[in-house]
């Protein structure tokens, strides 16, 4: 058992540090303030091979491997989470499904051009009734000479209209239920298609969150992906690595909430001395740092057992529900440790303490992780 | 084109301390960095290559955790590392460092070599133009920028007051400045090959040079003491407006004889 990344893992951590302090960090308040996709830190990051972080190279990628990925989501979430779940979705979300169940034709068709960051991905599962209970789907795909049809609407996409393509899910038989639904891999120019209006979010602000609506849109007969009627276990297959994902965007949220508190504390001064010297101060941030701490190794934990190829669902669930958790914790602390300055936008910390909510409700509410762990419990 | 660029691993001087007893450089848990201003100069190498084509071999002359930087280097795309390692080294002052490196550098191809102008813990800027010198080639220090056609070397170097547009024609050693050469960042494939690459680790033997000429046989400079700077007099402070205080600060400098 080792607890150190090894010296590969270090020096990207260095690469990856240095990127997030110098070029992402500087633009965080801008971004959220004027809900700024930040377009220029997306092509700066795919210049340096972070968009297709755990992709093989002969697809394209970097050959990095999902420990590093999921280092990059931490240390740019320190930053600012808005770049961090744009890097998440693109790959957990998009990446990932096509390269797990995809044929060979559509690995070599999309997958370089998404792992060199020319094209970003997205996942579509969400809709108005579908939301924890993921399986009422009401998209429609019907089968038609050279492919499928698709009708209907997904809300609260990650990534509306700035990706290129959207990995759909839609029922094929609406009476197999679950099992009656399939995935496909639609491209934001085939005809039918178009995105609908983007949300006003309260955190994570420069991410383009919004509707996708399908009319009569034409999905050509190859874009199906996996086989028909696996499409509900593509989704929760795919949710789980991405859980991992926005776990490490959590930990990165509670790092950056720590790291701003713990330099605001020693500065500031108040009865004649740093707020860092009461002990009420030292007993909170011990507390906070532990459970950090704790988060740390859920996540990376949890990527580990997926490099094993060990199953990892539950671990995933864990990692995310706690990690969510400190981190809305941690940034409520330390907004209330800046006191009047931490609700102003002069300081960071009520952008983090926004940007944190997100992570206990998106990719499975913090309830649907505690179900995902309870069902492994009572299996 | 042929380049070579020079690089030195320090301690980062930004996260150093300095014992209060004994006024040495307190280096424990201090960071190990890429010089800046080397990391200025394998910026210039890199756009010289982008321009040019080539190659770019990195030398460092250091102990064996000095591979860290040549790691580095090859993650940002340099494509051959050499890292001069010896006990026979050890202990050389920059008369010694840049001995051994001239003694390097004569048993390689280039065309160019590229240093930065000083390293952060030294801060004596004397390696680059030594090196030159052995090898009695042209030099160019201070550079902030350089552009090669047709066998001519244009360069432009700052000086405090102005800047130098200068040609240089043939092999030459260029020391430039990290500020003019913002240097990029390693990418992802990089890191992931860095450790499957080849550093060449080359000893006293391998090199070019006469023996007595390094480490610290080959160190006429001794460092006698070491000690913390310490203010001579207390500052004055007055109250006056901008006429009468260019008066003042006129007065003082004409007293001390500065001006």
């Amino acid at each position: 058992m080792d607890f150190e990344f090894d010296r590969t893992h270090k020096l990207f951590l260095q690469m990856v540090r240095a990127f997030a302090e110098n070029e992402v960090k500087p633009l965080a308040a801008e971004v959220d303030e004027k809900e700024l996709f930040p377009e220029e830190t997306i092509r700066k990051m795919a210049g340096l091979g972070l968009m297709g972080i755990p992709v093989p190279k002969q697809y394209g990628g970097s050959g990095g491997d999902h420990l590093m990925y999921i280092t990059a989501v931490e240390e740019l979430s320190k930053a600012c989470a808005t770049t961090g779940v744009i890097l998440s979705s693109h790959t957990s979300l998009c990446i990932a499904p096509i390269m797990e169940n995809g044929n060979e034709e559509q690995k070599m068709k999309y997958v370089p051009k998404l792992a060199s960051g020319e094209w970003l991905g997205a996942f579509a599962l969400t809709e108005p009734n579908a939301g924890t209970d993921a399986s009422a789907q009401q998209t429609k795909a019907v089968e038609t000479n050279g492919g499928w049809i698709l009708n209907g609407n997904k809300i609260f996409i990650t990534n509306t209209g700035k990706a290129n393509v959207y990995i759909v899910f839609a029922m094929t038989d609406k009476s197999l239920g679950n099992k009656g639904i399939s995935a496909f891999i639609v491209e934001n120019t085939f005809p039918g298609f178009s995105c609908g209006k983007l949300e006003e979010k309260m955190g994570i602000r420069g991410s383009a969150t919004g509707e996708l609506i399908f009319r009569d849109c034409m999905v050509p007969k190859e874009n199906l992906l996996g086989k028909v009627g696996e499409g509900f276990k593509i989704a929760m297959n795919t949710l789980d690595g991405g859980r991992i994902g926005i776990a490490a965007q959590a930990l990165g949220i509670a790092e950056g909430a720590m790291d701003e508190t713990v330099k605001y504390t020693k500065e500031r001064k108040q009865f004649g001395r740093s707020i860092s010297k009461f002990q009420n101060t030292q007993f909170q941030l011990a507390d906070m740092e532990t459970r950090i701490c704790a988060s740390r190794y859920l996540v990376y934990a949890a990527s580990w057992k997926k490099m094993q190829g060990m199953p990892y669902s539950s671990d995933a669930a864990m990692a995310k529900l706690y990690a969510a958790e400190t981190a809305m914790d941690m940034t409520t602390k330390a907004v209330q440790f800046h006191g009047g300055y931490g609700y102003t936008r002069e300081y960071p910390v009520e952008r983090m303490m926004r940007d944190a909510k997100i992570t206990e409700i998106y990719e499975g509410t913090s309830e649907v992780q505690k179900m995902v762990i309870a069902s492994k419990l009572f299996k | 084109m042929n380049i070579v660029v020079c690089i030195k691993q320090v301690p980062d001087t930004n996260e150093i301390k300095i014992n209060p007893v004994t006024h040495t450089l307190m280096r424990e848990g201090v960071p190990a960095i890429m010089n800046p201003d080397d990391k200025g100069g394998l910026e210039l190498a890199l756009r010289l290559k982008e321009a040019n084509g080539g190659r770019i071999t990195v030398i460092s002359m250091g102990p064996m955790q000095a591979e860290l930087v040549l790691r580095e280097a090859l993650a940002m795309g340099a494509d051959r590392a050499i890292l001069l390692t010896d006990r026979a080294f050890a202990g050389a002052d920059t008369l010694a460092t840049s001995n051994a490196l001239a003694g390097a550098l004569r048993c390689l191809e280039w065309d160019v070599i590229i240093a930065g102008r000083q390293a952060i813990d030294g801060d004596t800027a004397q390696v680059p133009p030594e090196i030159a010198e052995h090898l009695g080639i042209p030099q160019v220090t201070y550079v902030t920028g350089a552009s090669f056609d047709d066998g001519i070397w244009k360069v432009r170097r700052e000086t405090e007051d102005c800047y130098e547009d200068l040609e240089v024609e043939g092999k030459c050693l260029l020391s430039v400045l990290s500020s003019a050469f913002k240097p990029r960042y390693m990418n992802v494939s990089g890191i992931v090959e860095a450790y499957d690459r080849e550093i060449e680790i080359w000893n006293a033997g391998k090199i070019d040079v006469d023996p007595q000429k390094l480490g610290l046989n080959g160190s006429p400079t001794k460092v006698k003491e070491a000690f913390a700077k310490s203010l001579k007099s207390a500052g004055k402070c007055y109250e006056v407006g901008p006429e009468e205080g260019v008066e003042l600060i006129v007065k003082a400098l004409a007293e001390k004889h500065i001006i």
